[in-house]
């Protein structure tokens, strides 16, 4: 009994650290933002800024374009980034795995882009987009377009322009994950569809994508996540311009609430984030176990 | 027989030239940044790229660490900032980890559900009411704001929970016959043991807060307490289309990390790979 008692006490104990954390800077926070949605609240007037807006918010954040097509935005950048991202990472990896010597090497090269800080591969890119000097249009008028686009300048380009540096980054992400998926496949499988007389297509299609499913899953439920909290990229190349041509709901909830300081808005736009990140994620969740059922 | 291995030699060879080419298209953006850093302005845009400037010109990185607010100012920012953060997860994470695998007490798996709960709420949710609760504790604008919330991480705990659930039971039974009290077996059985994870956790938490930009854009203002980013960022602002300059300063912030990385690149492979997920 008292063993019992010591065993309690010895796991509150452990866990105290992180369970205060966790209380003060997670618990807390989600439920204070939560109840945030139907106040108002003056930030100037400090703690006694609080007003009860019932259901104002939510009323304001249907009603307000620029939220609407931010969120179309965010989809559009998850539905391209992360598809090519995925199918590139799995060509590298696949080609890496056996074909090439110096993989080591090669790997720390192509997933370099992944590790560097965002906000400085940015301030990179944004140069290198440069529409009337840049090395990037540069390279396109050699090579023969005479109208290159204006990328971050023009509204039609701008999010395409942060998509495409996007992908790089995600590339050696999906590439690492695949390369550590594949080496889990067992090579008795590719012996024996050898012996079968496959060739190497049908045994990447028929074993390798196949074997590789938890993985795509991963990679893509991971990726999709961090896609839809995209910010730094966007905030230094085009601060969402030009006329909100790129602008996405992280970059929206920062302006509103520390730009304008409309807290109480920010935190109602942050709670539609999370739903429709929860509800992406519930979706490939689903789609994973029927995947599943069929094997 | 001999003509096929010969074939395969050849063929290996021609992928590797082309993923070496793969690889240098990849560092291009880097390389590009690297070679500017060193020209003026007027040489900055020339086409075709002069990938090596004709003069090497210091003089940005001069003015990047030697001017007004020096860089050196946000490295140490940085450094301390992201020792901390590490330190405090691997303690509160180990430990909470320990006692979530291997203790039995009230109200564990209820706790240990509501942690995980949490993981799929992304952290723009958290921004607002942060900033309201450290403005009330007057922390906004100080190092402790950023540090104190990055000492604890949901999933380092469930990394560390998974690694010490791999301990075998007996291992501690027996301990526990000769007496040994919960922390010694924390501290002196389970934790040696737990290398690896550790290592891993203290490769995620790096890479997640070395680079973290959010938090610190919303929680600090003056500029002798900026971290690396936010210093990269306000420097650009200011120096409007000096690019060569902002090129000096990019170097100045990726180029350490960049080594760090290389030099461990096996480390953190594993440690990205092994977990799957992404700060």
């Amino acid at each position: 009994m008292r063993d019992k008692t010591r065993e309690n006490v010895a796991g509150y104990l452990f866990i105290l650290p992180n369970l205060l954390g966790f209380a003060a800077f997670i618990l807390f926070p989600m439920v204070f933002s939560f109840v945030l949605i139907f106040t108002d609240w003056d930030y100037l007037k400090g703690m006694s800024g609080f007003s009860f807006a019932g259901l104002g918010n939510i009323v304001k954040l249907g009603e307000d374009p620029i939220v609407w097509r931010s969120l179309l935005h965010n989809v559009v950048f998850s539905l391209t980034s992360v598809p090519v991202a995925l199918g590139l990472g799995l060509l590298l990896a696949v080609i890496l795995n056996r074909f090439v010597y110096l993989k080591t090497a090669i790997r720390t090269m192509i997933f370099l882009p992944y590790m560097s800080s965002i906000v400085a591969i940015s301030v990179v890119w944004r140069v290198l987009y440069n529409p009337s000097q840049g090395p990037v249009n540069s390279v396109l008028k050699a090579l023969g377009v005479d109208h290159p686009p204006g990328w971050l300048s023009s509204p039609d380009w701008s999010l395409a322009g942060i998509i495409l540096m996007t992908i790089w980054t995600y590339i050696g992400y999906a590439m690492i994950l695949y390369m550590a998926g594949i080496q889990g496949i067992s090579k008795d499988l590719y012996e024996a569809s050898e012996i079968d007389g496959a060739s190497g297509l049908k045994s990447f299609l028929h074993i390798t994508v196949p074997m590789l499913k938890p993985t795509t899953f991963l990679t893509a439920v991971t990726l999709i996540i961090s896609s839809f909290q995209v910010f730094a990229s966007v905030q230094v190349m085009t601060n969402g311009g030009p006329m909100r041509s790129s602008s996405v709901l992280a970059l929206y909830i920062y302006e509103q609430a520390f730009e304008l300081r409309n807290m109480s808005y920010g935190a109602t736009v942050s709670w539609l984030l999370f739903l429709f990140i929860f509800v992406v994620t519930l979706v490939q969740w689903r789609s994973q176990r029927s995947w599943q059922d069929q094997f | 027989m001999y003509k096929r291995s010969a074939y395969k030699l050849a063929a290996k060879i021609s992928m590797t030239a082309v993923f070496l080419l793969i690889g240098i298209l990849m560092l291009l953006p880097f390389l590009w940044m690297l070679s500017a850093s060193f020209k003026n302005t007027s040489e900055l845009f020339r086409y075709p790229i002069e990938w090596i400037p004709d003069t090497l010109n210091t003089a940005n990185y001069e003015k990047v660490w030697n001017g007004a607010v020096s860089f050196s100012v946000y490295y140490k920012n940085s450094v301390k900032i992201t020792f901390f953060q590490v330190l405090g997860s691997l303690i509160t994470s180990s430990m909470a980890g320990y006692a979530f695998a291997k203790l039995r007490f009230r109200g564990k798996e209820t706790i240990f559900l509501l942690y995980l709960a949490t993981m799929i709420i992304p952290a723009q949710v958290f921004f607002v009411p942060r900033f309201i609760l450290f403005d009330s504790l007057g922390l906004v604008n100080t190092h402790l704001a950023i540090i104190l919330p990055g000492m604890f991480t949901v999933l380092g705990t469930f990394i560390m929970r998974q690694f010490f659930s791999t301990l075998p039971g007996e291992l501690l039974e027996a301990a526990k016959v000769d007496g040994v009290g919960y922390w010694r077996m924390f501290w002196q059985i389970c934790l040696p043991l737990t290398k690896p994870a550790l290592v891993t956790l203290l490769i995620l938490t790096f890479t997640w807060h070395w680079n973290e930009y959010e938090n610190p854009l919303i929680l600090l203002r003056d500029r002798d307490l900026f971290t690396i980013p936010l210093g990269l960022t306000t420097f650009t602002d200011e120096n409007g289309t000096d690019y060569p300059l902002i090129m000096a300063a990019s170097v100045s912030a990726l180029a350490p990390l960049v080594l760090v990385v290389t030099i461990f690149q096996r480390w953190f492979v594993e440690g990205i790979a092994s977990t799957g997920l992404k700060g």
